[in-house]
């Protein structure tokens, strides 16, 4: 009798204390299960990025750590000096190569994928290929193949009766044979994802196109750009973000990794990496990394409003 | 009034022709021999810069001068991509292994993590679920790999700096895993199913552990499949923090380049050696990764 009630009271505390123990479950399980992203991103992505700016604005060298509190000159500094505006000029350059033709490229490519083609996971596949490719591998490859001296490249334009061009030695050359390994790597890549937009467009659409007489150009234009149009926002401001930072490939364009002769392919990531660890100038290295960082973020923000803006006028037009 | 004829026509003809194709699009777009003539080339473009480079890599020093485009490869691929293997100052294995190594540690780290906050974003109710989702997703807009300075620094103070750990510790999570796993189990794990098992008694843990992560599981592995592919093929960070005993393929891959810059035969066997593994990755999985990217479009 009494070892029963004894047994009923503690079920009835386990019973409580379970209870409790769930409704903290409950409430504590989401926090907990979203903190690891959190933590990590915080001392391994917003610490550091807020730390550059601390680092921007004192003497700071590789060797000899902290030191004095400098205010702006950092910034003084790499802004006086031709590398930053030739690394600038050089950025946007490659930047402009990379990502206009890419785009391009990659509607008209995704345009055949979405016909009615044969062996599709084959086609698909193909052209996806490239991506799979260490840009420090396809750097190393494209920088011999547009050898100034005996590349392939130049080979075959003589072959169409082209004199040789100065692939390394000149400055729009060498920012169009850098552009090239990126459009290599990532052409495809893009491809699929208008192919995928491409093919959520009703097919109703093309149908009345027709029937009305729209050629399939006319009908590339009126229906499927407009169409695509959240999605080539997406892929110009993602391909912003990723291509000002560019880095490997002129890194490895050629075997000294210093941007040409004059620096005329040097980019901004390649110059933080020269002041910082070849110059051990870690103050300047964090003054250029801010300056890039906002470059980004107002150019990303330029893009998304332009890319709006374009596309906003192509649908009106199909209105 | 035209136009609205006009639909019915298109409407009454589309229905009148979707039975005999079952193909989207099939009667609009057929493609002609220009559209495959055109990803013939697409196709060559994509292959020939890898094609010549074993061509390359598999003559000797001479190769590179006799100026082909196109020629059949030499005899010397093995031997070439042996002689770069075996030297100690590329320390090709040693790479291979590290790269191996972080790749899979990345993967594996990032599609738990992922799965776990993708889980509580779609399904559980918390404050402050709507804002820290935005702010996740920000995230994916801040290029923090220009805070290379700092992270250094840090790296160099844990006495990090030339080991693994010091690429691995900042991968771990990802805020477009995050995101991806959001999406996914948003559509793709019912309510109901949650529910019963949390009225069978199940904890919080127990009903992510054998029913979200199990529904989870073909996003979890598009998400491993890109992790890994993008850690293997990382090289700015893994160049600057690593050293000669901890570095990646990609690190190994520069060390190369620049020791051998007078004998393209051996760079280029060894930039063939590099893309090896990946390529026969792509060649069991290349499926999926394009199944991978085109979901993950339509969704974006």
């Amino acid at each position: 009798m009494t070892t029963q009630s004894v047994a009923d009271e503690r079920s009835v505390r386990l019973v409580a204390f379970r209870q409790t123990i769930s409704r903290w479950d409950v409430k504590v399980s989401p926090y907990l299960y979203i903190s690891p992203f959190f933590i990590l991103f915080a001392i391994t992505g917003l610490f550091p990025l807020l730390y550059t700016g601390y680092v921007s604005l004192h003497e700071w060298s590789l060797i000899g750590g902290e030191g004095d509190y400098v205010g702006f000159d950092n910034f003084a500094f790499v802004l006086g000096q031709e590398k930053f505006w030739v690394s600038l000029r050089n950025t946007f350059s490659i930047f402009l190569f990379s990502s206009v033709p890419q785009v391009l490229l990659a509607l008209v490519i995704a345009a055949v994928l979405d016909t009615n083609i044969k062996a599709k996971t084959f086609w698909r596949m193909g052209v996806l290929l490239p991506y799979i490719v260490t840009p420090v591998a396809i750097a190393i490859i494209f920088g011999v193949m547009f050898a100034d001296k005996y590349g392939i490249i130049n080979t075959f334009l003589g072959g169409l009766g082209i004199d040789p061009i100065g692939w390394h030695s000149d400055v729009i050359p060498s920012h169009i044979a850098i552009a090239t390994m990126v459009n290599f790597r990532w052409t495809g890549y893009q491809a699929l994802i208008f192919l995928a937009a491409m093919q959520a467009i009703p097919r109703d659409y093309y149908e009345a196109a027709m029937i009305d007489g729209a050629s399939r150009v006319r009908r590339f234009f009126s229906i499927t750009i407009p169409q695509l149009r959240p999605t080539i926002i997406f892929v110009v401001v993602t391909s912003t973000i990723g291509g000002l930072q560019i880095f490997d490939e002129p890194r490895l364009y050629d075997q000294f990794g210093r941007g040409g002769a004059d620096g005329q392919w040097r980019t901004l990531t390649m110059y933080i990496y020269n002041l910082g660890w070849v110059e051990s100038n870690f103050g300047r290295a964090s003054a250029v990394a801010w300056l890039l960082f906002i470059i980004i973020i107002i150019f990303g923000a330029l893009n998304l409003f332009i890319s709006r803006q374009i596309s906003n006028g192509g649908s009106k037009v199909k209105k | 009034m035209s136009t609205l004829t006009k639909e019915a026509a298109a409407e009454s003809i589309a229905k009148n022709r979707a039975p005999k194709s079952k193909t989207r699009g099939a009667l609009i777009n057929k493609p002609g021999w220009l559209g495959y003539s055109f990803l013939g080339l697409v196709m060559v473009a994509a292959i020939y810069p890898i094609y010549w480079a074993f061509m390359i890599g598999s003559g000797d020093q001479t190769t590179i001068t006799k100026r082909e485009v196109i020629a059949l490869p030499g005899p010397n691929f093995l031997d070439n991509a042996l002689q770069v293997i075996s030297n100690p100052t590329v320390n090709f294995w040693v790479a291979i292994g590290n790269s191996i190594i972080v790749s899979t540690i990345v993967s594996i780290s990032v599609v738990f993590f992922s799965t776990l906050a993708g889980y509580a974003f779609s399904k559980l109710r918390f404050k402050g679920r709507g804002g820290l989702l935005y702010f996740v997703i920000a995230t994916l807009a801040v290029p923090t790999q220009l805070a290379v300075v700092p992270l250094f620094i840090v790296m160099v103070n844990l006495k990090l700096a030339g080991t693994l750990p010091a690429v691995i510790l900042p991968a771990l999570v990802s805020a477009f895993g995050v995101f991806w796993m959001t999406q996914y189990l948003e559509q793709a794990l019912p309510y109901e199913l949650i529910e019963a098992a949390r009225v069978d008694g199940a904890s919080m843990f127990r009903t992510f552990w054998s029913i979200a992560l199990p529904s989870a599981r073909p996003a979890a592995a598009m998400l491993a499949l890109f992790i890994f592919i993008q850690t293997w093929t990382n090289f700015f960070w893994p160049f600057i923090v690593l050293d000669k005993d901890s570095q990646t393929l990609p690190v190994a891959l520069s060390v190369l380049s620049n020791n051998y810059f007078d004998d393209y035969s051996l760079i280029l066997a060894g930039a063939v050696v590099s893309i090896l593994p990946l390529f026969v990755l792509f060649l069991v999985t290349g499926r999926q990764l394009v199944k991978g990217i085109m979901e993950g479009a339509v969704k974006g």
